[in-house]
């Protein structure tokens, strides 16, 4: 059948993609539905667990209450530390790999609606750099799960006795991920073209939803261990796999996780941007790179600005779940860590913005804005030195009375949360402001009404800060201690409003604008590459440093409150020992990264060799 | 590969700068040690000794302190509890069974939903569900004695009259007993073993020692009954002699000592009477 009009093939294409994601979703559903129990209704499994409990039948034993020498050991390798090492080189590489997919999608996706090929090439040249890291986050799984079963095999036995199916259908689920990955990448000059176009972005979409269900299925084992469910106080299977998936901390982990993984994502693929830039030897090749590495940096710093607020509500969730456990997170020994925590946020901000200042170099007409540059440095640097200051100071008995007590008279009250809330509102919506004048640089409003639009900008802005201010003083130095965080989700609000608010504003006041000076890709200076290494490090590391408190805060338990850690290891480290860990993952994390973006190149090299095959 | 190895030293720097500050800028404080089981030897206990045992526990092992501070303000202080009971008991909202201030704490502790003190309930409930965790589940796991142990020193804080009494059974473990704690050990059988023990000599004059902060031992039974000697160990600053200062003599003693190991000791004293004497 041939199909004449324009509106027509592309009427059958909405259709076609539409159609192959509702048989993904179903597809998905239906595996979902084959978990065990998830046929009847969760309370229905609590009555049922409930009442083979009281009756002492269950198909299912409880957790082995374990000595320390129900633990392999191999020499005197800490086995703590290789499991760890494992798990968190595993978490970076699948992080990688399951956030360059999403922005691939919508770069391609960007491409399809612009016609401009360059997006296409960029979403190309992403997903090829991310198609090595496929293989290592494999091995490195491999490599995890063995440690586990060698090290902690009382542990993996319980895990796999609850997990059991869905264990099963997470390595189905892989090859699913490895056979759309393959036909996407290998099939991505192939598949272009009206309709084959819209089929190789279904498939962008059905990797993502594969890698997005897998994700969320290891996010379920590993939350089970924070807040077990599905299982009674004694740790007895209920039977129910969809309870112990759907614990109390799953879903804010997933939304952390997929938010996070796409600003680590975007930092990684910066980097390489910026590699190649820094190496580039033709103006063509530095404005390539200087466009990658700024569209890398966009979607980071994209992700990276939601994020706290996505750290918020995981921490709050934690508090719900176990009041305990949230003042062990962050009024315990882990409450120093939150201060490196802000150095290293603070790093990622800075850089990005650092990053941006250098960008507005790409256009003359930013020249306008540059004496607005520094207050947004002050601004940034101000926030930070409050996120910063600590709360209580390890102090000595002659220091404790000089002070006058455990907190300092005008920099204590900086130090309380709502202080600190403040301070990373502000600058989330500095950098978006940094954002605006970057985006401003190159051009010119016409808008008869420019003066009332920018005068509103300023309102907006002045208001929204003002309103943050006002919510931290007030909730934080003015009502009881309770109340004390209160003022964190309109503060949030405020901030996504102006962020927004302030967005559409531009959109409608920079419509049919003039360009006052092109934008020149390629001319940005070599120091602002290294923001972009600045930022991939940051992340890297942050991640390592979260990883360390998630797991800290069961503290000496292998599942909280039902299965309890008696190896020798029980005890949390500290934090310079968790440092020193996750600074060495870092190292060999990078050493592996090199060696991907390394092979990506050599697939594009030829070598000739005159004279070695027989001439035919 | 210039560009390689400056990108790379770079980087380096970058981590080094942030294991630098995670070890050498941020106080290396070390997370407690997992608990440790050990069994309570109850029949040798004091009522004093039952009454820091439950306070160990508060500070330690029941984690209570974690919110019920006055800093954190997330449940009421303890040091209030044992005053507001008969309010509570009367409150239209109490939905427990208890008549009596140890049955109401009893009951707060495995049953804390029993009765939320307004303000303190989780968000949403309406005060109706309490977040503090049944004590004696396994993320605390408190024993039976323990939890008389918490009441004995709750009412001792609150200064009502102890009402439980210490159980001969010690049920499961009490845990991470310091060493020189009371219960950690077995009683000393000499007078010299508690005075070296106790570092008496330290500050007084007594058994040979010749410490000078506090008052000379050696003649104390010829001027003080032993009523008077027991109230100066276990509440020292009740009568401070003169010429020296209050606050320096330990007030947890009462504490520490086993009962026999605390008559042994004012026996001794009681029974100095001249310069010199040694036990």
């Amino acid at each position: 059948m041939r199909i004449s009009s324009r509106s027509a093939r592309k009427r059958r294409n909405v259709i076609v993609a539409v159609g192959a994601f509702m048989m993904l979703a179903l597809l998905l559903l239906a595996v979902a539905a084959n978990l065990t129990g998830l046929e009847i209704s969760p309370a229905f499994a609590e009555e049922t667990a409930a009442a083979a409990s009281a009756e002492g039948e269950s198909a299912y034993a409880p957790p082995p209450r374990l000595s320390a020498e129900d633990y392999p050991r191999v020499g005197n390798i800490s086995s703590r530390a290789i499991v760890w090492l494992a798990a968190q080189l595993h978490l970076w590489f699948a992080a990688f790999v399951l956030a360059v997919p999403i922005f691939v999608f919508i770069i391609e996706a960007i491409g399809m609606y612009t016609r401009d090929e360059r997006y296409d090439k960029m979403a190309y040249e992403f997903i090829k750099v991310s198609i090595t890291a496929y293989s290592l986050t494999a091995i490195l799984g491999g490599l995890l799960l063995f440690s586990l079963i060698l090290f902690y095999p009382d542990l993996w036995g319980y895990l796999t006795t609850v997990f059991k199916d869905t264990m099963f259908y997470y390595a189905l689920l892989f090859f699913a991920e490895s056979a759309i990955l393959y036909i996407y990448y290998y099939g991505w000059n192939w598949l272009q073209g009206d309709f084959r176009k819209w089929l190789h972005l279904t498939l962008g979409l059905m990797l993502n939803a594969v890698g997005t269900v897998l994700m969320f299925l290891a996010n379920s084992w590993i939350t089970f261990m924070m807040s077990p469910a599905g299982v009674d106080a004694a740790g007895v299977f209920s039977g129910d796999a969809w309870a112990a998936m759907h614990n109390h901390l799953w879903n804010p982990i997933n939304i952390h996780r997929v938010v996070a993984n796409v600003a680590f994502g975007g930092s990684i693929v910066g980097a390489y941007a910026a590699f190649k830039f820094l190496n580039a030897t033709t103006p063509e090749e530095k404005a390539h790179y200087d466009w990658m590495g700024y569209n890398a940096n966009f979607i980071a710093i994209s992700a990276l600005l939601p994020l706290p607020f996505a750290g918020y509500y995981l921490t709050a969730e934690i508090y719900a779940y176990s009041q305990q456990m949230g003042i062990t997170l962050m009024g315990g020994v882990f409450a120093w860590l939150f201060i490196i925590q802000a150095v290293l946020i603070g790093s990622l901000f800075l850089s990005a913005n650092y990053y941006l200042w250098c960008g507005m170099g790409r256009s003359d007409g930013a020249e306008r804005y540059n004496k607005y540059v520094k207050w947004l440095a002050l601004g940034i640097v101000g926030a930070f030195l409050v996120w910063f200051t600590p709360h209580t100071l390890v102090l000595t008995n002659a220091e404790l009375k000089a002070l006058g007590g455990p907190y300092h008279k005008i920099l204590g009250p900086l130090g309380i949360m709502p202080a600190k809330n403040t301070a990373v509102n502000v600058m989330i919506v500095l950098t978006s402001l940094s954002f605006m004048y970057y985006r401003r640089s190159n051009k010119i409003a016409t808008v008869s009404w420019v003066a009332i639009g920018n005068a509103a900008q300023i309102a907006l802005f002045t208001a929204g800060l003002f309103n943050i201010f006002f919510l931290g003083i007030y909730h934080g130095y003015f009502t009881n201690t309770v109340y004390k965080v209160a003022a964190s989700i309109p503060q949030v609000m405020t901030t996504l409003i102006i962020i927004v608010a302030s967005m559409v504003l531009d959109r409608f006041i920079y419509r049919g604008a003039k360009e006052v000076a092109p934008l020149r890709w390629g001319r940005v200076p070599a120091r602002a590459q290294y923001a972009l290494f600045l930022l991939a490090v940051a992340f890297t590391w942050l991640m390592g440093l979260m990883g360390y408190i998630r797991s800290g805060i069961r503290q000496h338990w292998h599942v909280k409150d039902i299965m309890r850690d008696a190896s020798v290891d029980a005890q949390t480290p500290t934090m310079g020992y968790a440092a020193n860990m996750v600074s060495l993952g870092v190292i060999i994390f990078f050493v592996m990264v090199i060696f991907v973006f390394w092979l990506s190149q050599v697939s594009g090299k030829k070598s000739l060799a005159p004279g070695y095959w027989k001439a035919g | 590969m210039r560009n390689l190895a400056k990108t790379v030293f770079f980087s380096l720097l970058v981590i080094l700068a942030f294991a630098g500050f995670a070890n050498f800028v941020v106080p290396q404080l070390q997370p407690a040690a997992p608990p440790e089981d050990e069994v309570l030897d109850l029949s040798a206990m004091t009522m004093d000794q039952f009454v820091a045992l439950g306070g160990r526990v508060v500070e330690g092992k029941g984690t209570c302190m974690l919110c019920h501070n006055e800093v954190g303000g997330r449940a009421p202080p303890l040091s209030e509890t044992v005053a507001q009971i008969p309010v509570r008991l009367a409150d239209a909202r109490y939905e427990g069974s208890a008549t009596d201030s140890a049955s109401y704490l009893y009951e707060s502790m495995l049953e804390p939903s029993a009765f939320v003190v307004a303000g303190f309930g989780k968000a949403g409930s309406g005060d109706t569900e309490s977040p503090m965790p049944n004590v004696s589940g396994s993320s605390i796991g408190m024993s039976e004695a323990e939890i008389l142990a918490v009441i004995a020193y709750l009412q001792d804080l609150g200064g009502e009259d102890i009402s439980v009494e210490i159980p001969e059974d010690a049920g499961a473990a009490a845990e991470d007993e310091e060493e020189e704690d009371g219960e950690g050990r077995e009683p000393f059988e000499t007078v010299e073993e508690i005075i070296d023990e106790f570092t008496c000599g330290a500050c007084h004059m007594v058994a040979g020692e010749e410490g000078d902060l506090g008052p000379n031992l050696n003649a104390i039974g010829g001027s003080r009954a032993h009523d008077y000697l027991r109230r100066a160990i276990l509440d020292p600053n009740a009568d401070i002699a003169e010429g020296f200062e209050a606050d320096l003599m330990p007030d947890d003693y009462g504490e520490q000592m086993f009962a026999s190991e605390l008559e042994m000791l004012i026996d001794f004293l009681a029974g100095l009477q001249g310069e010199g004497s040694e036990p």
